[in-house]
Order: C-alpha cells, then sequence, then structure tokens
C-alpha cells in the first residue's frame, strides 16, 4: 500500500481520484453504489445562480471512442444545491469540490455571495462550459476577458479557488499563468472540446444549440498534452482531466504534473471505475518500488 | 466461458438475447449493456423481456453500431450488464390493456406474465410492428386476447371504456395517442419511455423528460411514469 495522499494548494486529498462535474450528479447515486468515502474527491454537477432546466434536444451523441453532450448545465441553482446536497456532500469523508458557473459577472458573483456563507472545502470556477448561450465558456476563451471575472470572484471569495479552463481557450497556458497572478489557488483542465455532429437526413446539427462538446477517450492525447503545458507553466496545483477511463491513462496525467486527476465520461460506462483507478495506481506504485504518489507526479 | 445462454435472430432486425444473471428485476426495468470496448462508447439500455432469479432476455431490433455487435454475439461469449435500474410497472389486478409498438413489446411482455399470474386478471395485448410479426406464440400465452398487426396502427383498435389499466411502451406518438384516447376514462395510464441514454442510473442527465414537476430523469424517475405525467392534453 503506497500513500496515495496529496496536498492540493493546501487541501489535503486521501488520494488524487477525483469526480468530475457533470459526471456524478451530486455523488448521491455513486455513494449508493460504492461509497464516496473512498474518494478523494468529487466535483459538483456545475451550478448557476438560478435553477435551469437545461438544454432541449438531443443531448448526448456517440462518436468513436468519445460522446457529445449538450446537456446544457440543467441544474437545482445555488441555493437548491445548498439545502438538498450541501449537508450530504459534507458528510462523507472526501474533498467537497462546488462547480460555479455562471451567464454574466452578476451570476458568478452572487453565487459566490452565497457559497461564501456555507461549509465546503473548494470552489471549481467553470468557465468553459460549452453549452451555454450566454457566459460558461464566453469567459473562457479570451485571457483578458477571463482576467476581469477572476479577478472579481478572486476578491470576494473566501474559499479556496481553482479555475476549470476550456481547450477551446485561445492560449490555455496564457489563460493558466493570468489566473495564477489573480490569485486562483489551482488549475483544472479540460472541459470538453467544441464539437459538432450533423443529421445528414435532416440536413443540420443533430444539436438545438449547434455544438456540443466532446468528452472521453478520443480527447485524452490533447488533454494530456495540454495538462503537461500548463503544469510546466505554473507553480500553482493542476487537476488533469480529459478521457481518463484507466489507471495507466490516471498515471500518465500524474507524470505529466497533475496533482489529482478528475474522471468524467468513464464513469458513465462503468460507474465504479473510480475504484478500479485507485486500486490500479496504488499497485503500479507498489510495482515500482514508490511509496508516495508525490513520486511520480511531474515526472515527464 | 461466457454469461450468454442464446442469442436467437427472430427476423432480420429482431433478437433475443438470454444472459446468465443473478437478479432481482421488476416488470418495466431496464439493464445497460455492453460487449465492446471504446467504440461504441456508451452502454445500451435495454428493457428486460423476460426473466427468472438468475437470468435475464431482452429483445433488441439492430439499430446501430451497438446492436450491430450484440446481433454477432454467439452462446458463451461475454456481455457486461449492469443494472436493474429504473422504476417499474405497478402490481395491479382487474382489466388491462397493454398497447405497445417495437421493442416496446420487452417490457410488456414481462409484465403480462407477471400480472396474469393474479387470478382476478384479464389481459388484451395491441401492438404493432412494421415488417414481419414477432413472438406471437408467445404473446398469446401471456395474455387473454391478442391483436398483433403489421403496418397498422393498433391505437384506434382499442375499446378506451373497458379497462381498468393501461400499461403502453412505443414511440411517443403511439403512447401520446393511448394517453389522448384513455382520457377522462377510468383507466390509470402508465407509459415506459423511451429515451437516449449515457450511463442509466442518474448521473448523467441526458435522458430528462419534461413533466408537470419540471424534468426527470427517464433512467432513474422512469423509465416507467404515470402517462399524465409525462404526456400533455392536447
Amino acid at each position: 500500500m503506497s500513500n496515495l495522499n496529496v496536498d492540493f494548494g493546501g487541501v489535503k486529498f486521501k488520494n488524487p481520484i477525483v469526480l468530475a462535474s457533470g459526471t456524478c450528479g451530486f455523488g448521491t447515486d455513486l455513494d449508493d453504489l460504492f461509497g464516496l468515502d473512498k474518494l478523494g474527491g468529487i466535483s459538483s454537477k456545475g451550478l448557476t445562480l438560478n435553477a435551469r432546466a437545461g438544454n432541449d434536444g438531443i443531448r448526448i451523441w456517440e462518436t468513436p471512442a468519445g460522446i457529445m453532450n449538450s446537456v446544457g448545465l440543467e441544474n437545482p441553482g445555488v441555493d437548491g444545491f445548498i439545502e438538498k446536497y450541501l449537508d450530504f456532500i459534507n458528510s462523507k469523508d472526501t474533498v467537497n469540490i462546488v462547480n460555479l458557473s455562471g451567464h454574466s459577472t452578476d451570476d458568478y458573483l452572487y453565487g459566490i455571495e452565497k457559497l461564501n456563507k456555507v461549509k465546503l472545502d473548494i470552489i471549481e470556477l467553470n468557465i468553459s462550459c460549452p453549452n451555454v448561450k450566454e457566459g460558461g465558456m464566453g469567459f473562457g476563451v479570451k485571457t483578458e476577458i477571463a482576467r476581469k471575472l477572476v479577478k472579481e470572484v478572486r476578491s470576494i471569495c473566501e474559499h479556496k479557488l481553482i479555475v476549470k479552463l476550456s481547450p477551446n481557450a485561445e492560449d490555455i497556458v496564457d489563460l493558466a499563468k493570468m489566473c495564477e497572478e489573480e490569485g486562483a489557488d489551482g488549475i483544472s483542465l479540460v472541459n470538453t472540446f467544441l464539437a459538432m455532429a450533423i443529421d445528414i437526413k435532416k440536413k443540420k446539427s443533430v444539436f438545438e444549440n449547434g455544438y456540443a462538446g466532446l468528452s472521453g477517450p478520443a480527447i485524452k492525447p490533447i488533454a494530456l498534452r495540454m495538462t503537461h503545458q500548463v503544469a510546466k507553466a505554473v507553480d500553482i496545483p493542476v487537476m488533469g482531466m480529459g478521457g481518463i477511463s484507466t489507471w495507466q491513462d490516471a498515471v500518465e496525467f500524474l507524470m505529466a504534473g497533475a496533482k489529482a486527476i478528475q474522471i468524467g465520461t468513464a464513469s458513465f460506462t462503468n460507474p465504479g471505475i473510480a475504484l478500479d483507478i485507485i486500486e490500479g495506481l496504488d499497485k503500479y506504485l507498489d510495482s515500482q518500488g514508490l511509496e508516495s504518489v508525490e513520486d511520480i507526479i511531474g515526472i515527464v | 466461458m461466457g454469461n450468454i445462454i442464446y442469442n436467437k435472430k427472430l427476423t432480420d432486425e429482431y433478437y433475443l438475447i438470454k444472459i446468465q444473471q443473478k437478479n432481482d428485476a421488476k416488470m418495466g426495468q431496464f439493464c445497460m449493456l455492453r460487449a465492446w470496448d471504446n467504440d461504441p462508447l456508451l452502454s445500451r439500455p435495454l428493457s428486460i423481456y423476460d426473466r427468472d432469479a438468475s437470468s435475464l432476455t431482452f429483445l433488441y431490433k439492430v439499430i446501430g453500431k451497438g446492436t450491430e455487435i450484440m446481433s454477432k454475439l454467439k452462446e458463451g461469449d461475454d456481455i457486461i450488464c449492469q443494472g436493474p435500474y429504473g422504476s417499474s410497472f405497478p402490481e395491479v389486478k382487474g382489466k388491462i390493456a397493454m398497447i405497445g409498438g417495437g421493442v416496446g413489446i420487452a417490457p410488456l411482455y414481462y409484465a403480462a406474465k407477471e400480472v396474469s399470474k393474479e387470478s382476478e386478471t384479464e389481459i388484451d395485448m395491441f401492438f404493432s410492428l412494421r415488417g414481419v410479426e414477432i413472438l406471437r406464440e408467445e404473446l398469446t400465452e401471456v395474455s387473454d386476447h391478442l391483436t398483433l398487426k403489421t403496418n397498422e396502427r393498433v391505437v384506434s383498435l382499442v375499446d378506451y371504456d373497458q379497462y381498468d389499466y393501461i400499461f403502453t411502451c412505443g414511440p411517443d406518438s403511439l403512447m401520446q395517442d393511448v394517453y389522448k384516447n384513455a382520457k377522462g376514462k377510468k383507466a390509470t395510464v402508465y407509459a415506459s419511455l423511451e429515451r437516449r441514454m449515457a450511463c442509466g442510473m442518474g448521473i448523467c442527465y441526458v435522458c430528462t423528460c419534461k413533466t408537470e414537476d419540471g424534468n426527470k430523469l427517464t433512467c432513474k424517475d422512469g423509465p416507467v411514469f404515470l402517462a399524465s405525467e409525462v404526456f400533455k392534453d392536447e
């Protein structure tokens, strides 16, 4: 048994395996299945200030080794989350990451104000959701637009703050450096890639929004490259994700410099995958004669 | 030796696959099946057509890549089956109509088999299929009257005044018509919905359906709903 603990910007994780926002609801179903206490952390479904019903039309479409989703941040709103799910997640021995998105700067700021009043471990600022018409990824493509938001959020946010970056950013390394300059405690990357599918019978996009977000094994090599570039460029810790579906994938992201990793799409095909990855990582470290997971972080 | 007991071709399109798996599934529930690695990426949600304590049988129609791969599986091959998931049809007595089309036959066959164990129950089945008919013998066994049509709608052949309960599963348009025709009559209508799914267990939020109470998850709150929750009065 190796030591899987990691210190992520002052927050202690029992292992570096975190469930990604939007792929685990609020943890209730997976807790029934295997117990959230076993995980390093869990990132909530992306919240917006007010509840959202999400997008109409087709929300999921497959492509070889990937899926495109257009869920559109269906969520109960910050108040609904606090009322229905916050105590539940806090009752679990796992890091409680609350993912917050918004349609406008005010949305984000009001959301932060509400979350300042409650107990949680980390806020993951989502400036990378590609599936909403206003806001979301709109804040996370150009560094200087993102800077204004991150600066304002940081100035009022009393919790640990990490910023979740979009692979659709003009310059993701630049964006990450900006987050560090503005006082973020960490970075998570990547959200989904803006993608498209066309229904050739109907002669139009499959998605009502036109585009959707691509995730799954198909994006892993690019996500890994971006994680590597960002981890080399900043001193704050990085949480890597994008198509991780085996323990070997997780090891790659850790070696690339991620201090923790998030598992997303893979939970849809195997809801217990997070535990398999924790076990695989542990055995790998043992087999290499390594005492701690920290020994492989950023070695490439 | 894998868990597939048989994978029987019924027609060019329809197959019945029986697998070994301990379960306590209820009528109307479904499982997520996969026999492939990353392409397609997702598992396929299939309603339970039949079961006993150690096996599950699914009726499927070959439509895309996943069901194409499934259709080539043989006895002794392996298939991963997660579940059962979702809500179920209620255990009821009385006069019941089961109305459906295509693979919508699947959950209704098992529901009829279960419900018909009650002595005070009478079941009339109305099914429509495109092309070639399937499972006439099996459906006859679990029903009192069977109307099985090909290339013909059955919704208008039902006398809606007669029934205490109606179970329906098929295309949304068929179920909407059933709901509309039964409106104002004594029958309580339950509908089993089909939606694109990713996880099957409530974590991905792609299979939502709109109800009077806001969005619900077809996989977890459904697939069986009171029809009045999910279909609109037109």
